[in-house]
Order: C-alpha cells, then sequence, then structure tokens
C-alpha cells in the first residue's frame, strides 16, 4: 500500500468536483493504487451529500415545481443522452501497460507504453506529454532511466508525481508505485531514481519548475518546463 | 453552543460574506431542527429509489423530485449557473436519478450522496465540459483493499443523519468554509483571496471541519 498520499486538499477538491481534468487524473490513478483514500473520498461524497441536503433550497414557487416535475415526468421513456464530453477509450494496449497503468490514465494514452512518441529531454529522462492541453497545467509521462538524477529545482506552482513503475528518492523520502509527491513553491529537491528499474511515473504541474544554476536553465530550455 | 452562533465577522470581509455565513447557517440550523426526524426519513428515500428501481413507479419518482430537485437547482445555482441552466441540468439529474436507481447500492452511500455525485459528474460534463477521471471497480490494474470488506466496513449510508447534525455543530467559521470548497468550486487559495484571509487559516479551518466530520464517520 502507498505510503506517500495526495494532500487532503486534492483529495477534497476530486470528491467536491472542483478538482480540473489534469489534477483530477492524477488523483483517479492514484485511488485505483490506494484503497486508503478511495475510503478517503467516499468519506467526503458522504460529507458532500450531506451538505447538499443541508443547502437551502432554491425555494420554488409552488406552480414552477408543478410544471418541472410534469416536464420530467413527461421525459422519462427518454434514453440516457450520450455524455457531453465522451470517455476516452483504451484499445489494443499490450499487457506491460494494462499492467502497470490504471483504467483512469490508460484512457489517455492512446498507445502502449513502448510505442509512445517519447520525447529525449535529458540524460537518463523521457517525457511524453499527455493530451490533456489545460491551461496552466502540463500533464506528463516521465521515464527516467534506473539510477539516473533529475537536475536540482524548486517550483513555482504545484508539482504533483505519481509512479506507477521503479521509484525514486529525494530530500523528502523514497517514492515507489502508488507514491504521490507533492511539491510546493517551498521545496527544492532532486529525485534520484532507484537502481533497481526504470522510474515511471505521472506528473502534474500547475506554474512552472525553477532551475537555479546554468545546468538548470539548460535544462529548463530544453524540457519546456 | 459556540458552533451555533452567528460570528462576529471581521471587518474586512466583503459585506456579502457575512450574510453568505448568516443565511448558511440559518439554513443549516432548520435542516438540524427537522433532523432528529431525517434519520428516519432515510428509509423512505431509500424505498422510494427501491420502488423505482423495481416498479418504475412514478409516485416514488415524484417525491424524490420533491426532496432533491430544489436542492440540486440550488447547488447547481450556488456553483455559478444561470437559472434557466440549473432548471435544465436539473432536469437532467433527475432524469438520470429514475434511470440509474437500479445502480444504486443502499449499502454504499446514503441517497443524498448518491444524488450528490450524479448531480456533481452532470455539472463537470455539461458546464466545464471536461472528463471525470475516475476507476474501474474490475480494472486488473486495481490494488484491492488489505482486508476484503475493509473499504465496505465504514457504514457511510446509515451516517447521514449524524453528518448533518455534526456538519450544524461546526463553529460557522468552520463551515461556511466548507460549503464554499463543496459548492462554490474555490481551492484554499481563492478562498482565501476572497475573504482576506490568510491561506494557512483557511486550511487549518477546513481541515478541523473535516476533522471532526471523519471523526463522526469512523464510528459509522
Amino acid at each position: 500500500m502507498p505510503v506517500h498520499h495526495p494532500v487532503e486538499e486534492q483529495l477534497l477538491d476530486y470528491a467536491a468536483g472542483g478538482a480540473g481534468e489534469p489534477a483530477g487524473l492524477l488523483v483517479a490513478t492514484h485511488l485505483a493504487l490506494c484503497a486508503e483514500c478511495r475510503t478517503q473520498v467516499r468519506k467526503l461524497e458522504a460529507i458532500g451529500g450531506a451538505l447538499l441536503d443541508a443547502l437551502p433550497e432554491a425555494a420554488p414557487a409552488a406552480p414552477a415545481h408543478a410544471e418541472a416535475l410534469a416536464a420530467v415526468l413527461a421525459r422519462l421513456d427518454e434514453p440516457e443522452p450520450a455524455p457531453a464530453m465522451p470517455a476516452a477509450v483504451d484499445v489494443g494496449l499490450d499487457d506491460e501497460t494494462r499492467r502497470l497503468v490504471p483504467a483512469p490514465l490508460r484512457a489517455y494514452l492512446g498507445a502502449s507504453l513502448k510505442d509512445l512518441p517519447w520525447r529525449h529531454v535529458a540524460r537518463g529522462l523521457d517525457e511524453h506529454e499527455l493530451a490533456l492541453d489545460r491551461p496552466g497545467f502540463k500533464t506528463r509521462l516521465l521515464r527516467i532511466r534506473a539510477g539516473a538524477a533529475m537536475p536540482r529545482h524548486g517550483h513555482r506552482g504545484v508539482e504533483s508525481v505519481l509512479v506507477l513503475d521503479g521509484g525514486f528518492t529525494d530530500e523528502i523520502g523514497s517514492f515507489v508505485r502508488g507514491d504521490v509527491g507533492v511539491s510546493d513553491a517551498s521545496i527544492v529537491h532532486r529525485p534520484v531514481a532507484d537502481p533497481d528499474g526504470d522510474c515511471l511515473c505521472l506528473i502534474v504541474v500547475e506554474g512552472r519548475l525553477r532551475f537555479p544554476g546554468l545546468l538548470g536553465r539548460a535544462f529548463s530550455l530544453f524540457s519546456r518546463y | 453552543m459556540l458552533g451555533l452562533a452567528v460570528p462576529a465577522v471581521p471587518l474586512a470581509w466583503p459585506r456579502w460574506a457575512a450574510g453568505l455565513v448568516r443565511r448558511d447557517i440559518a439554513a443549516i440550523k432548520r435542516v438540524v431542527l427537522a433532523a432528529s426526524s431525517r434519520t428516519e426519513q432515510e428509509q423512505p428515500l431509500d424505498a422510494l429509489i427501491a420502488r423505482v428501481a423495481q416498479h418504475q413507479d412514478r409516485t416514488a419518482f415524484a417525491a424524490l423530485f420533491d426532496h432533491f430537485a430544489p436542492r440540486v437547482k440550488g447547488y447547481l445555482l450556488r456553483l455559478g449557473a444561470d437559472d434557466g441552466t440549473a432548471e435544465e441540468l436539473t432536469q437532467e439529474v433527475m432524469l438520470a436519478v429514475w434511470r440509474r436507481a437500479a445502480s444504486f447500492n443502499p449499502a454504499l452511500a446514503s441517497v443524498g450522496t448518491w444524488v450528490f455525485t450524479i448531480a456533481r459528474n452532470k455539472r463537470i460534463d455539461r458546464l466545464r465540459r471536461e472528463r471525470r477521471p475516475e476507476i474501474e471497480p474490475d480494472d486488473p490494474a486495481l490494488a484491492p483493499a488489505p482486508a476484503p470488506d475493509a473499504e465496505a466496513a465504514v457504514d457511510l449510508a446509515r451516517a447521514g443523519g449524524r453528518l448533518r447534525a455534526a456538519i450544524a455543530l461546526l463553529p460557522a467559521e468552520q463551515s461556511s468554509l466548507l460549503a464554499m470548497a463543496f459548492f462554490e468550486d474555490k481551492s484554499h487559495r481563492a478562498i482565501a483571496t476572497e475573504l482576506r484571509l490568510p491561506l494557512g487559516t483557511v486550511k487549518s479551518r477546513i481541515r478541523l471541519a473535516l476533522g471532526r466530520l471523519r471523526g463522526v464517520l469512523e464510528g459509522a
């Protein structure tokens, strides 16, 4: 079971519905790997249900309410409409991908892990940007070769990393499959992939990372962070 | 009793915020006064859903509509939908309640929680036009709960009445922030900016509120 979880605000935003799609994707993928947080989200949803019950009613005038009920009763036999945003589908993914990548994220891949158009960013580091273009967010898969180190960097926004395979260690701790590391402006770290295998991560960045030093600036230039 | 007192609103708060807090508290108090009888009401809501699921009972559906439609509409209005859109989406939510009644599982959630999740997801789909990533129960990559029934062990379905009572007993400064987090789509930071409170204060008040409510649910 994972040791490092999303911060409470991330679970709350997900349960309340305020989380945008990138943040929701990270939380949902973690939930697939963490029964404990699944229970937490169910509790938060129960709180949402109780709050809904406690909401001031929109106090409908009696005729308007009767009219609305009549309108709905007249439509009961209509079939369920397709969602406005059709669900993403995952088809033809290989076994390794299905084993490593939980369903919520699988739907955004479009191809098996080995067939993705990985972009080489730096020595030991490849990335693939997910088709999830939201202003202010970067949503990517990272593949860090066993033992490779990321440059030391800080954060202007909030960076959330979910480990899917392998692991990495930084100044905060060690992160393996299912673990989520959340870094904000107060954190400067230098993640190093564990030596026993490649590390595969989902990373959602809100805002930009900040790389100190010349090497960092060059890295920043290449990686578009 | 501190929890039920209307707080002195700091001068720095915008005037409408004072109104918001008083409105919420008044509404929550009303609900709680009825809360003792509401505990029994939960059974009827369950029973109404069952009648819809098994017999397509339109009378039972009308009773569910009376209970939930005004609340769902209030929820959507509060999230910024205009009246026409809120009305239309409320109809969609209630139609989904009718169509999906058979999938409601009373062991997992209360009817209110189930309706809340339907309304939440409809809003994300139709108003924000985004997908909502969710787990798939039969996903081979899904990590099982350590004990087979650990996830189901917490009986959230029966906790509705106690939860509502606990919400009403929260200090107003906590319950209003919780309501903003759930019903106004605002990050902690946005809430802090709007109310001109330090971010740390917003975070700690919401954390305190969630801690208390979770305490109620642990015993569930």
